[in-house]
């Protein structure tokens, strides 16, 4: 039989030693990911370590060296984050992130590093009776030549062709937020934007942290650029779907000049995609539709599509001048 | 057991609004479905399904399974109890489970692991492994599939038809439409996913079996399943006192249902329960087809038909024959002196379609009525004049006078309250900020079948109360409730004086829930039953006194042809930037006899609305050709509409009664609401942005780029 132990600590130290000793140890959030996984036999871990009791349920402002910094507990819920006052006001891209994904019920259960650390949803992950190079490394990829639809267009291998599905990612990618990480050597503080990894020749590690790292935090620096920051999700349905494409946003203008831009490109990647090329275009130009759609090009120069996935090439760069023609809109 | 002519019936409960009988009960979780049914320490199944398309078992290792604490037994067809598949007229191939080693879809049940508790089972299940040798297999339906007639179409209907000289028609006409129109594979998905609970008794005169299951029609799962199990139908006893939903899937027992009841054989005495999983549904409980509608439409310069050409391909699975009845509204819908239909199936080794809400309808009327709108835009009329100029004054297929056709007034009444005089002929004239506009039009139409062999039971209680007494199913759809206001007014009492009882095989003989015919098939029955109920008990019967009857079909309906219509209109707005397309509007105003019960009746052409505009831009069941089944098998990939599509709905209908059809006045509903209301969507998304898309689901991307 297979006997799964559940272990629910209070201590932040005690759940990193009982994951980082047991390579069958997995950390359980809000369960809307994991538990699923559970019942399809994606995975089997042996031991579950709850963090719900860790004291990371808080919203805190604190001094930071770059100005005042929002820090969101790993456990607040995407719920209370996407309606948290500071949220709203100084990181919009943050809540509209939140809010377009999920439903209310699954937004009031997931947690902060939950939506960070949830696995792709490829269809085929999820089928435990098809291959799947990150389900188990080796078996081959059934994306490529199946259903492609939500398949990667840029920075994909041939190991693995699938995106992250995460919104808020892709909108803490583009506000350059910071994830605090707790190890068994000590905390340590990354940028979000080196949580997420391309798949390579290792597609079953969807991040960079080492077994055990627990996330206690995320860390908001707020700017003038936050603030004006925005954050939109193409999809088939008007709720309840996963992103096709999806784009985060930032501009400040200085009448039509650029000053700075922040463009983060979700539903394209095997991670939040921070499109710096198309940035680097765009700082110190004259803001434009066509100004825009001429830095995607840029950015997409690289991209790889199939029949299936070929859309998402002119959706992201038109969803990419929606959101920045919005943003200058309310900076005039 | 007599049959009667019935009488009209006065309304009086009739057409006024009840709220559903069971609605509390379904809101305070005290309604039990299938698999909730209390029962004495029962067994729980989880099947195990064949991972290859096509082939041969060659090897079950089933070690771990049995070894796994909890877990009973492994049905597989080397243990499972035998069927009786010798007779063709009762064996139906998809319910032949686990009798032999054949593979002929993937996600078929190879074995089924029987365990104390639910997990258990699942866990067991798991564990199976199973080895096959792998035979080429055949699974998308490509343009260039070798294709057959069969020899009829759902439910018994002619494969071809064909009036007149299509090909001369189409050289005489002025103006020709020649397109093909696409639907997807689609899975019925109802809320509650097939279920059953189902005990195996030895008694002094042989075995007994008692389901408890979700179904749409109890007496037809009996007749289905005894014959195959070697007994009697009174043998096998079926219930279904709630129903979340089925759409046609529920229709006929499907292979689980068997699998279950070979299980329960095993343990005789024990309640041994299956819950199907939505997974397993995309391989298990049946889906409509994906249809190819190649339509030719030759007109006068001024719109008048004079051909109309309807060639299907579509699916059907090697394990058993199903033919989806596309092209069949084709032969009613227009006149055109010259008309033509043609279904030819693709048979591949995949599972086994079956119904799916108005099946036939759904898809063939979809494509011509984009092809309608094509036409009206080549010739430069608005679509709905051009619907006006092809009315027909007798069903173009039969000849017969129509028991009532007002499609014209659908058309008009909706133009009217949709604003349609305000239209802009031109497509992609509209825009508001981000967002192009555009409006849309479609005809919809039903057949009305009210089916024969239902019987009903009327009972005194005394003190003037009653018991109506019909082994029909209420899926969710109100049946309940409206047949208690039949019954009411068909005895002259009030409703609250009839206790209705339904959903067993105790109870008389009633149809499926199914072909929008059950409201009519059973209040029929009933209301036969309680005619002669008072002509031989009168009006102050003696408690316990009892009439069973069935109904004779009305003579209308062999004189007229009979069917609902209806008009759909919608909105769209497709993003200009992103194609995401949202429809603010959606009108459906609808001739369908007597409307028994306002609330009801409207939950189901809302219900049938929304199904139709999530097949217009979401449902799309994805199967992967290279291993045979659908991998958008979870609502999270496969989309129905959420709340925040459905926005602006309306149904409205004409208030009239159709005499000819049962003594209610009352047409079918459950269907017509789906039909048209595809092509309603598809016409507004061209109208928005001048880009026809020709099959659906209409999805964002084909407007940007
Ligand atoms: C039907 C459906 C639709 C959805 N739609 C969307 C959508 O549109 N957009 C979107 O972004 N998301 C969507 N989601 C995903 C949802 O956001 C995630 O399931 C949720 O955010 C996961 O959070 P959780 O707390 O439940 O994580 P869990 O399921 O508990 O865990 C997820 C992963 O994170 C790990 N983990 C949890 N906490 C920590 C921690 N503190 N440190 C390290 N590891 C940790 C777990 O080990 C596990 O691997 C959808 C989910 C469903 C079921
Ligand atoms: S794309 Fe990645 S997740 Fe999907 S099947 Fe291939 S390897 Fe697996």
């Amino acid at each position: 039989m297979r006997e799964l132990a559940y272990l629910r600590p209070d201590d932040v130290g005690a759940a990193v030693a009982a994951v980082t000793d047991n390579p069958r140890a997995q950390y359980l959030g809000g369960g809307t990911n994991l538990v699923d996984h559970l019942k399809l036999g994606v995975t089997s871990p042996e031991l579950l370590v709850d963090v719900r009791r860790l004291p990371l349920d808080e919203v805190e402002e604190v001094a930071g060296e770059d100005g005042p910094v929002l820090r969101v507990g790993a456990n607040v819920r995407n719920s209370d984050v996407a309606a948290h006052p500071v949220v709203r006001s100084v990181f919009p891209a943050v809540a509209r992130a939140l809010l377009s994904g999920a439903s209310g019920q699954i937004r009031n259960q997931a947690t902060t590093a939950g939506n960070l650390l949830q696995r792709t949803r490829c269809v085929y992950f999820q089928d435990v009776t098809t291959p799947c190079n990150k389900r188990e490394p080796g078996t081959g990829c059934s994306a490529i030549g199946g259903y492609a639809r939500y398949n990667a267009i840029l920075g994909a291998s041939e190991a693995c062709v699938t995106t992250h599905p995460s919104d808020l990612a892709v909108a803490l990618a583009a506000l350059d937020a910071t994830v605090v990480v707790r190890g068994a050597e000590g905390e340590r503080r990354l940028p979000v934007r080196e949580l997420h990894r391309l798949p390579g020749d290792r597609p079953e590690e969807d991040t960079t942290l080492a077994h055990g790292e627990l996330i206690t935090a995320v860390e908001l620096t707020a700017g003038r650029l936050t603030r004006r920051s925005t954050y939109y999700k193409a999809r088939d349905r008007a709720s309840y779907a996963f992103a096709l494409v999806s784009v985060a946003g930032a501009l400040q203008l200085d009448g039509d000049t650029v000053t700075d831009v922040r463009l983060a490109w979700g539903g394209v990647a095997h991670r939040p995609w921070r499109a710096t090329v198309a940035e680097d275009a765009l700082r110190g130009s004259t803001f434009s539709e066509e100004a825009v759609l001429a830095a995607c090009d840029r950015e997409l120069a690289a991209a790889v599509t199939s029949e299936d996935s070929a859309f998402k090439v002119p959706m992201v760069r038109n969803v990419s001048a929606l959101v920045l023609g919005r943003l200058a809109k309310e900076d005039r | 057991m007599t049959e009667l002519l019935p009488d009209p019936v006065p309304a009086r409960a009739m057409g006024s609004a009840r709220l559903r009988a069971d609605g509390p009960a379904k809101v305070t979780g005290l309604a039990t479905y299938a698999v909730e049914h209390p029962a004495d320490d029962p067994l729980h199944l989880w099947l195990v399904q064949s991972t290859v398309a096509r082939g041969r078992l060659v090897d079950l290792d089933t070690a771990a399974a049995l070894a796994h604490p909890g877990v009973v037994s492994v049905l597989d067809h080397t243990n499972a109890p035998r069927l009786v598949t010798d007779d063709p007229d009762t064996t139906d191939p998809e319910l032949v489970v686990l009798q032999d080693d054949r593979v002929a879809f993937r996600g078929q049940i190879v074995a089924a692991v029987l365990a104390e508790t639910s997990e258990a089972a699942r866990e067991g299940a798991a564990l199976v492994t199973a080895r096959y040798e792998t035979e080429p297999h055949r699974a998308e339906l490509r343009d260039d599939s070798p294709a057959y007639a069969p020899e009829s179409v759902n439910p018994d209907q002619p494969t071809d038809s064909d009036d007149g000289d299509v090909e001369a028609g189409l050289a005489e006409a002025d103006v020709v439409v020649d397109q093909t129109y696409r639907t997807a594979y689609e899975h019925n998905n109802p809320l509650e996913p097939h279920a059953l609970s189902v005990t195996w008794l030895e008694d002094d005169d042989g075995p007994r079996v008692t389901l408890v299951d979700s179904t749409q029609g109890v007496h037809p799962v009996a007749a289905t399943l005894a014959p195959m199990l070697g007994l009697e139908k009174d043998r096998v006893r079926v219930r279904a006192p709630y129903v979340g939903g089925g759409f046609g899937s529920k229709g006929l027992p499907h292979a689980p249902e068997m699998a279950a009841v070979l299980a329960a054989r095993t343990v005789p005495g024990r309640a041994v329960k299956l819950a199907v999983t939505r997974q397993q549904m995309f391989a298990l409980t049946g889906y409509r087809t994906a249809t190819v509608s190649h339509f030719r439409l030759g007109a006068r310069a001024d719109g008048t038909l004079l051909a109309i050409d309807h060639q299907v391909r579509e699916q059907t699975s090697a394990l058993k024959e199903y033919a989806e009845q596309t092209a069949t509204p084709t032969r009613m819908l227009y006149a055109a002196p010259h008309r033509r239909t043609r279904h030819r199936l693709v048979e591949l080794d995949v599972a086994v379609p079956s119904w799916m809400r108005a099946p036939g309808e759904m898809p063939g009327v979809y494509a011509h009525e984009i092809a309608m709108d094509e036409l009206a835009i080549a010739c430069g009329l608005d679509p709905i004049e051009l619907r006006l100029r092809n009315e027909p004054d007798v069903d173009p297929e039969t000849g017969k006078p129509f028991s009532g056709r007002r499609l014209v007034e659908c058309l008009e009444r909706g133009a009217d309250l949709f604003g349609w005089a305000d239209r802009t002929p031109e497509p992609r004239a509209t825009a508001d900020g981000e967002w192009w506009v555009g409006t849309g039009v479609a005809s919809a139409t039903y057949p009305t079948m009210t089916q024969a062999g239902s019987q009903a039971r009327v009972s005194a209680l005394g003190g003037g109360r009653y018991s109506v007494a019909v082994g029909a199913v209420d899926i969710g759809t109100g049946a309940r409730t409206v047949l208690a206001q039949i019954a009411a007014d068909a005895l002259g009492c009030a409703v609250e004086a009839v206790d209705l009882e339904i959903a067993d095989t105790d109870l008389p003989m009633a149809t499926v829930a199914g072909g929008s015919s059950g409201t009519s098939s059973w209040g029929s029955a009933i209301v036969a039953a309680a005619q002669l109920f008072r002509r031989d008990h009168g009006e102050d019967p003696d408690s316990g006194v009892h009439t069973t009857a069935s109904a004779a079909q009305s003579p209308g309906m062999e004189q007229y042809a009979t069917h609902a219509f209806g008009a759909v209109f919608a909105q769209t707005r497709v993003h200009r930037y992103t194609g995401e397309v949202r429809v603010p509007r959606l009108l459906g105003v609808y001739s369908v006899g007597r409307v028994l019960n306002p609330v009801t009746a409207r939950s189901q052409l809302l219900g049938g609305l929304t199904m139709g505009l999530s097949a217009a831009l979401f449902e799309e069941s994805h199967r992967d050709p290279r291993f045979g089944h659908v991998v958008t098998q979870d609502l999270a990939t496969y989309h129905v509409a959420s709340h925040a599509d459905v926005r602006g709905i309306e149904a409205v209908w004409l208030d009239e009664e159709d005499p000819h059809v049962n003594p209610m006045g009352s047409r079918g509903i459950g269907e017509i609401g789906i039909v048209g209301t595809a092509a309603a969507v598809a016409n507004a998304t061209f109208h928005a942005t001048g880009v026809r898309v020709r099959q659906i689901p209409v999805t964002a991307d084909r407007f940007v780029g």
